[in-house]
């Protein structure tokens, strides 16, 4: 995976609360290929109407949030099914962060596993970012170094990442590839623990 | 050493490694896979990577199964057929242990893996699939993971976790008679909201949990995960040990270091529930969250009732969804079908409650029955409960996911109604634009009578 450490880009305000996987992606799009075109299906049933016309009041078909990188949704973004499609449909559309109140444990991990920056911050600033990104011109930058999200006011808002997924990232490694250098221990374990 | 939790006993016996920032390396002892765990072996073929143990690691055709046969002609989507056949690929490949479609104890993952005494106490179970947390009802630490993470629990047998918070779910009291499982986990869904556990693991304890069959448990533990937490899980007990006795996978006797995995007196959760199950109700949901239920003798609430202006605003959303006015009693609410399956509510306990109410009745709209396993299929079929089905007007089909995760084709229909024993209300979740009522068997067997959405005493 290519390192991550530090990117800017606009946001878009997605004001929605309990926004599941199966919203993200629904779930009759979850057999296609890996290297199918994941971002046609992002949010794809509150983006297109049943005859496929985008719908014109989903923000991510309205100029300039069509070109976003940065989400700002609300609370308990990406609940529900474990789907990692969810990760890939939002990174295909170029999304690169999701600033969330609280994010749905599963989706917040594999977020992770791709570099997709799932990044928590207090309600009241949520609410903040959400409302002055959308008039359009909110360009946020996040550092992953520092571990801010930093607003062209000036604003810094220190977030927290797993040291060891950060670590990854900023160094793009390769997870399985770390885990294997631990073969040893793995079989120590194995050979006290019996299935 | 000091006072530990259920949890803490199951994860502290499988710690490979711990960093210096707490993040540990748990060995896995069972590793679940689906249909949808293609991306998975792609990612290991990728680096030419083998599966590690192929002896801890289990398939089942689940998600893509279809219910009306048990073959590949009359799948008609070549996207789905070539999943299937993608799925028994990877499985020949590595000559992995699988319950394919055709196989006598082929079911979904988490009704058929227990049943054949797959997961056991004390175990760490995972999956790719979020409902995962099922398997906490034996005694099990079991969570939903992502495909990344099923990649390399393929290639090492080992995920890479921090120790979540912990929280105590107590269930006091007695239900009144009509009260499931089902609506004990709804009730509690309502209340906690359904971010109400993120980042915690929940273990189950309390009166009512004791009381429960380990089926009723399987379906408490299996909702967890709509409340937040990957984790749900219920200390085992003599009831659990009777229920994996003479069981394929299961050892003949109970292993005594099962009778160790309790949460010693003292031991600290980070929070704590208590529900008086003696108050709650037989529940439906409303809206398109899962903790949007209320009792189903009531009606559904209006937008305007609503604690705050954000969840008014939700609420509002919802109800157009579902296609109400907020202020209706849930009986005047007419159907469309009614869907009784999955992994939340399809073992033979439920589809017992479900005939019972059936018996001698007959459905006024049309109701699915898809048994969790084939195993369960052959249970019911033994106890007749397939002909208490068919004279009432259900349909009797096979073990898939089918209406629940509407991936096999299976769907209900833009703006049509269901009553469903699944698990998940969210917008399309049985397909573009319907609208999923989550009930218990017993309400939706009443349901499917009655053609609107009442409880069996109303009957």
């Amino acid at each position: 995976m290519e390192p991550i450490t530090r990117f800017e880009g606009l946001a878009a305000p997605l004001a929605l609360d309990n926004v599941d996987t199966d919203q993200i992606i629904p779930a009759r799009f979850l057999r296609k290929p890996r290297d199918a075109d994941y971002q046609r299906w992002l949010f794809h049933d509150l983006r297109f109407a049943p005859d496929g016309s985008p719908l014109p009041g989903f923000v991510l078909n309205r100029p300039p949030f069509d070109a976003a990188t940065i989400l700002v949704a609300g609370r308990n973004f990406g609940v529900g099914s474990s789907r990692e499609a969810a990760v890939y449909a939002l990174q295909a559309f170029g999304i690169r962060a999701v600033i969330a109140e609280s994010f749905g444990d599963i989706h917040y991990s594999n977020a992770l596993k791709n570099g997709l920056l799932p990044i928590r911050l207090p309600p009241e600033r949520v609410r903040a970012l959400r409302e002055a990104a959308e008039g359009g011109g909110l360009r946020l930058t996040v550092d992953l170094e520092r571990c801010v999200v930093a607003s062209p006011d000036g604003a810094e808002d220190p977030f927290a990442v797993p040291a060891f997924a950060r670590d990854c990232l900023l160094r793009g490694l390769d997870e399985i590839g770390l885990t294997l250098t631990h073969l040893p221990e793995i079989e120590a374990f194995e050979a006290r623990h019996a299935v | 050493m000091s006072a530990r939790t259920l949890f803490d006993k199951i994860w502290d016996a499988h710690v490979v490694l711990r960093r210096d920032d707490g993040l540990c390396l748990l060995y896995i002892d069972r590793h679940y896979f689906h249909e949808g765990s293609f991306h998975a072996f792609n990612q290991i073929a990728a680096r030419g990577l083998p599966i590690r143990r192929p002896d801890l690691t289990f398939g089942f055709g689940d998600h893509y199964a279809p219910t009306l046969a048990r073959s590949l002609d009359g799948v008609a989507d070549p996207e789905i057929r070539g999943i299937i056949g993608t799925f028994e690929r990877n499985v020949a490949a590595h000559r992995l242990t699988a319950f394919r479609l055709a196989d006598p104890d082929q079911g979904i993952v988490h009704v058929a893996a227990p049943e054949l005494g797959l997961t056991l106490p004390g175990m760490t179970v995972v999956c790719g699939d979020s409902h995962t947390s099922s398997h906490g009802a034996l005694g099990a630490l079991a969570f939903g993971i992502g495909a990344s993470e099923v990649a390399h629990v393929f290639a090492t047998q080992t995920i890479w976790q921090a120790k979540p918070k912990q929280m105590l779910v107590r269930f006091e009291g007695t239900p009144a008679p009509g009260v499931t499982a089902k609506d004990m986990v709804l009730a509690l869904i309502a209340r906690i909201g359904t971010g109400g556990a993120i980042g915690h693991a929940v273990e189950f304890a309390g009166e009512a949990i004791r009381a429960l069959p380990v089926e009723g448990r399987l379906t408490i533990c299996n909702m967890t995960i709509e409340a937040g937490a990957r984790t749900g899980m219920v200390a085992p007990d003599e009831t659990t040990f009777a229920w994996l006795a003479g069981r394929r996978y299961a050892p003949p006797a109970p292993d005594p270091r099962w009778r160790e995995l309790f949460t010693d007196p003292g031991a600290r959760f980070d929070a704590e529930v208590v529900i008086d199950t003696g108050t709650l109700s037989p529940m439906a949901t409303w809206g398109t969250s899962p903790e949007e239920a209320a009792p189903i003798t009531g009606r559904v609430p209006r937008a305007a009732e609503a604690p705050d202006a954000a969840r008014a605003a939700a609420w509002a959303r919802s109800l157009a969804y579902m296609g109400l006015e907020g202020g209706e009693a849930f009986a005047d609410i007419p159907l469309d079908v009614v869907f009784l399956g999955s992994c939340t509510n399809a073992r033979l306990p439920d589809l017992r409650a479900a005939a019972e109410v059936l018996k001698g009745r007959r459905v006024r709209v049309p109701m699915i029955v898809s048994p969790g396993s084939e195993a369960v299929r052959r249970a019911a079929e033994a106890e007749g409960l397939d002909r208490i089905f068919a004279e009432a007007g259900a349909e009797w089909r096979h073990a898939g996911c089918s209406l629940c995760a509407a991936m096999n084709g299976d769907i209900v229909g833009p703006r049509r109604r269901c009553a469903s024993t699944s698990n998940r209300n969210f917008p399309g979740r049985q397909g573009r634009e319907a609208r999923t009522h989550l009930v218990s068997p017993r309400s939706a067997a009443a349901s499917a009578v009655a053609g609107r959405l009442v409880p069996a005493e109303a009957l």
